[in-house]
């Protein structure tokens, strides 16, 4: 097991640095000089020639991308030449939001895709099923940006039962926080459990085909037990790769999302970034994002390995 | 009273061919105690008939007939007294170990499951029995097994495991369906003595399907041979080796390899393919594969009968006496 | 949503649920959906409608009227002419978009199949480095660098295009490349060459083209989320995605401002989906290769 983990870490090493090189490049080789955006109305060409020596941006671009990644590994990402933060402190001031709005989403669309999904396999070719594999279907044709609207203009601006737009901490009043939340979530849910229903069901379909699913009810236990415990657990596997996959797509979700229901999460640091071209909290954030995207893609890596015993062993 | 009887039992499965007639009108019995054994090639609807009785055909499976268990018609059986008397009094081993356990559930957790769904035992009570299972049916150190997966064991002690779970709850009748054919050779008689050592201790009534008349001989107490679909002879099973009158049995019989045959003799195999099971012939459905079979046996289908001893049924109009020599 | 994560639709669609081999009546209203728009899209210049950037302050979002069919928007523009205009833009970079995944996309996935060995390694690593981006974020950032144009966004997503365009393409090289007749010919000694354009490409070209309209859809999405966000196409330029955006605004008075252009888009983004699933079930090599 141990092992394991020691080779994985080591395979994701060569793609974090990638990353950030691409990001690095991104930054650096397009057009659009960060000196001329600072400065904005007063650039002259000395004032641009000095902020650039300031900013170290008339050296070599290998030796800047050294140092650039010296200063992120001493936890140094720059600092907004707007709002005079830092780019971890913007993001940890914003994390808990995107978070919440994520956990929660994924919650949503597992509590309806995981049942959906068992329902329709247990019936496999029944009218629910058909009916829910084409709402599924037509359902990952909705972009989120839809859904929002649709649910904004029912929920707000129709029943006014929740608010639109809007944000209060949970630590302050946490219901009104979650009334704040709903609207958002379910967005992002809606958007996320036909992908997982899909997957999962046509998993579970091939799983009651097993021997073991016949030995299963040849002993006798009951429906729910085979179901969830015998059927279920083997295909846990892939729901951990859905969601896993699913959280790239979560990520780009609450971008729009979060500009929308205007939550002060990372998606909405990002955007703002990108309205007052903040290229600094841009390049920051933009790396942050990258890494923690591969690191939790490695943490549903290990995921299987304590799900499936037979990879745990060393079999697969 | 039989412990089983199986009385023109007709399985149907709908194909986009057609219909497809697995089983064909079958009735068998069993009584308490006693070992049957269902002998046939591949496809010949043994496996099926043994899900009937199991009540676990496909869900677009027609069954007609009565599968009377212990007094109880299990076609006509609600789902939750099924469910109950399966594991408990019908217990079953499947063909292959290797697929019939889970994998992502530990042997003690597969074990365990069964017992306390059926017996009224704790959790260490179950414990314990699953641990005087494994032993029982030959694992050694079963504290350390309950822990394990099935993958972490070779093919022939998860067998073991799935006889193990099959015994728990000593049921009155065990099924076991090709239950060495995924083995290797040296491992199939010990299991298959296994399986004959534990239904003597408990006095439970077996059902051995097996493509292999080796098999059955000396381990059954009756032998019913099936061939699309149909019983076409059935015979004590002394009887049935000292004078087998089906020519498909005298064909299964010659297809085993025996030691004696010298090095590089070809095996005779059985020539010709069983009929489509969507297309039912009008005669004997072996008489295409059949050296005795005359227009006779293609125009009418004979019916199973017992002509010089009750007991041994056939399906043939043409009989191989052994006394007087193979020949018509 | 907005997503290139396309490869989940591989795993997600092959349910044992029997596919007709008939296309079925949704395939052909889909088919027949896209064909009006498309038409729609490439006449709009010649179609007698009024101007889409031209506003007129007097008659903000007019009701549906003999002289605008459709109303008019929060600035007075004509709603239908903005539709078929923001159709073309949308379809724009919808198709041409995912060209250039399948172009470049596909003739890597090709290569790493069928040569293997450490050139594979190195496209499929580089891809993973790529993919380490959340589609959206990575085109928003270089939209940003870049500024907003309509080749820029084309070239953005299309580019984000290449990892999943070269996934589905070495996937279907890997297994056509240990069918027979590919094995045939490199023994009677063909080019290499000669195997990948003669051989492969004919057999890999369908699934690709199949997965191609997969990502026409998620390109339109991506688009629309882009300029829904206003970081899209620039205005006063119409595109679905920033007539949804702008018809936010007045959810309360006029729904229809958003509501007509999501159920444009939606409804084109069904039909892609709909007509490239049946193809890729159609075309998919694994059920070939039985």
């Amino acid at each position: 097991m141990l092992n394991f983990v020691v080779r994985r870490l080591l395979a994701i090493l060569p793609v974090l640095l990638a990353v950030s090189l691409l990001t690095f490049l991104i930054a650096s080789l397009l057009p659009g000089d960060l000196a001329f955006v600072i400065l904005g109305d007063q650039a002259t060409p000395e004032n641009v020639a000095a902020l650039r020596r300031d900013m170290g941006l008339d050296q070599p671009l290998w030796w800047r991308y050294l140092s650039w990644l010296g200063h992120v590994l001493q936890g140094d990402l720059g600092r907004s030449f707007r709002t005079g933060q830092t780019v971890l402190q913007a993001v940890a001031e914003r994390i808990p939001v995107s978070l919440q709005l994520m956990l929660m989403a994924e919650f949503i669309g597992l509590l309806i895709g995981v049942p959906v999904a068992i329902a329709c396999a247990a019936r496999a070719g029944g009218a629910f099923d058909r009916f829910m594999t084409g709402s599924a279907f037509a359902m990952l044709s909705m972009p989120s940006f839809l859904m929002a609207i649709l649910l904004i203009y029912l929920f707000a601006v129709e029943l006014h039962w929740l608010p639109a737009t809007g944000y209060v901490p949970f630590t302050e009043e946490p219901l009104a926080n979650l009334r704040f939340f709903v609207l958002p979530a379910l967005t992002l849910a809606l958007a996320e459990w036909p992908g997982i229903m899909r997957v999962l069901r046509s998993d579970m379909i091939a799983t009651l085909q097993e021997d073991y699913i016949a030995l299963a009810k040849a002993k006798g236990l009951k429906p729910s037990r085979i179901l969830f415990v015998h059927a279920l657990k083997p295909s846990s596997l892939t729901l951990v790769t859905v969601t896993g996959i699913n959280i790239g797509r979560l990520l780009g979700g609450t971008l729009i999302v979060e500009s929308i229901f205007a939550l002060p999460g990372i998606g909405r640091l990002l955007v703002g970034a990108i309205y007052t071209r903040d290229l600094v909290i841009l390049q920051g954030v933009v790396l942050l994002v990258a890494c923690g995207f591969v690191i939790v893609n490695f943490i549903v890596d290990m995921l299987y390995a304590v799900l499936d015993p037979r990879i745990r062993h060393g079999h697969a | 009273m039989p412990l089983l009887t199986i009385e023109d039992v007709a399985v149907e499965l709908p194909t986009p061919r057609g219909n497809l007639r697995a089983v064909d009108h079958v009735d068998l019995s069993l009584e308490a105690g006693r070992t049957l054994g269902i002998v046939g090639e591949s496809g010949c609807g043994k496996t099926m008939l043994s899900r009937a009785v199991l009540q676990l055909l496909p869900r677009k499976a027609k069954l007609t007939g009565r599968v009377m268990f212990d007094g109880q018609d299990l076609v006509r059986l609600d789902r939750e007294s099924l469910r109950q008397l399966r594991g408990r009094d019908l217990a079953v081993v499947f063909q292959d170990p290797m697929t019939s356990l889970n994998p992502v559930l530990t042997i003690g957790t597969q074990l365990m499951e069964t017992i306390q769904e059926h017996l009224e035992l704790d959790a260490s009570a179950a414990k314990a029995r699953s641990i005087e299972l494994l032993a029982a049916v030959g694992i050694p150190a079963p504290e350390q097994r309950l822990a394990q997966y099935p993958h972490q064991c070779s093919g022939g002690m998860r067998q073991r495991i799935a006889i193990a779970i099959a015994l728990s709850c000593e049921p009155k009748l065990l099924i076991a369906d090709e239950p060495t054919t995924a083995l290797d050779v040296t491992i199939q008689a010990q299991i298959l003595d296994l399986l004959a050592r534990e239904q003597q201790r408990r006095h439970m009534a077996m059902i051995i399907i097996t493509h292999d008349l080796g098999v059955v001989a000396g381990r059954a107490d009756e032998v019913a041979v099936m061939y699309a679909g149909r019983v076409v002879e059935r015979a004590p099973t002394p009887a049935l080796f000292k004078r087998m009158h089906m020519p498909y049995t005298e064909a299964l019989l010659a297809a085993i390899p025996k030691l004696e045959i010298t090095p590089h003799t070809p095996l005779p195999a059985i020539s010709g393919r069983p009929p489509d099971p969507t297309r039912p012939l009008q005669g004997c459905s072996f008489a295409p594969r059949c050296r005795y079979a005359t227009g006779h046996c293609r125009e009418a289908k004979p019916g199973l009968k017992g002509a010089e001893r009750p007991d041994h049924l056939y399906a043939c109009f043409h009989p191989i006496r052994m006394a007087e020599g193979i020949g018509a | 949503m907005a997503t290139l994560e396309l490869s989940m639709q591989d795993e997600a669609v092959s349910a044992p649920v029997r596919r007709g081999r008939k296309l079925g009546l949704l395939f052909w209203l889909a088919s027949g959906w896209l064909a009006i728009i498309l038409t729609l899209a490439i006449l709009a210049p010649v179609l007698p409608l009024q101007n889409p950037v031209d506003m007129d302050m007097l008659e903000r979002r007019a009701a549906f009227s003999t002289e605008h069919w459709l109303g008019t928007d929060g600035l007075g523009r004509d709603e239908l002419a903005r539709l078929i205009f923001g159709a073309r833009v949308s379809l724009t970079v919808g198709l041409i978009a995912p060209m250039i995944g399948l172009v470049f996309g596909g003739a890597l996935g090709l290569l790493a199949g069928y040569f293997r060995g450490r050139f594979e390694t190195l496209v499929v690593g580089s891809m993973d480095v790529l993919l380490a981006f959340p589609p959206l974020i990575f085109a928003l950032a270089v939209t940003a660098y870049l500024g907003q144009s309509i080749p820029n966004l084309t070239l953005i997503l299309g580019v984000l295009g290449i990892p999943a365009f070269m996934r589905v393409a070495r996937a279907a090289t890997l297994t056509l490349a240990r069918r027979e007749f590919v094995i045939a010919a490199e023994a009677l000694g063909a080019s290499h060459a000669r195997i990948l354009l003669r051989e492969l490409l004919p057999n890999v070209i369908l699934p690709l083209l199949a997965f191609f309209l997969l990502g026409v859809a998620v390109t339109i999405v991506v688009e629309g989320a882009l300029s829904f966000l206003g970081l899209g196409v620039p205005p006063p330029m119409a595109s679905w995605g920033s007539m949804i955006g702008e018809g936010r605004e007045s959810l309360d008075v006029a729904p229809r401002l958003a509501f007509l252009p999501a159920a444009g888009l939606f409804l084109t983004v069904l039909a892609f989906n709909l007509v490239g699933d049946t193809l890729r079930a159609l075309t998919d090599p694994r059920q070939g290769a039985l």
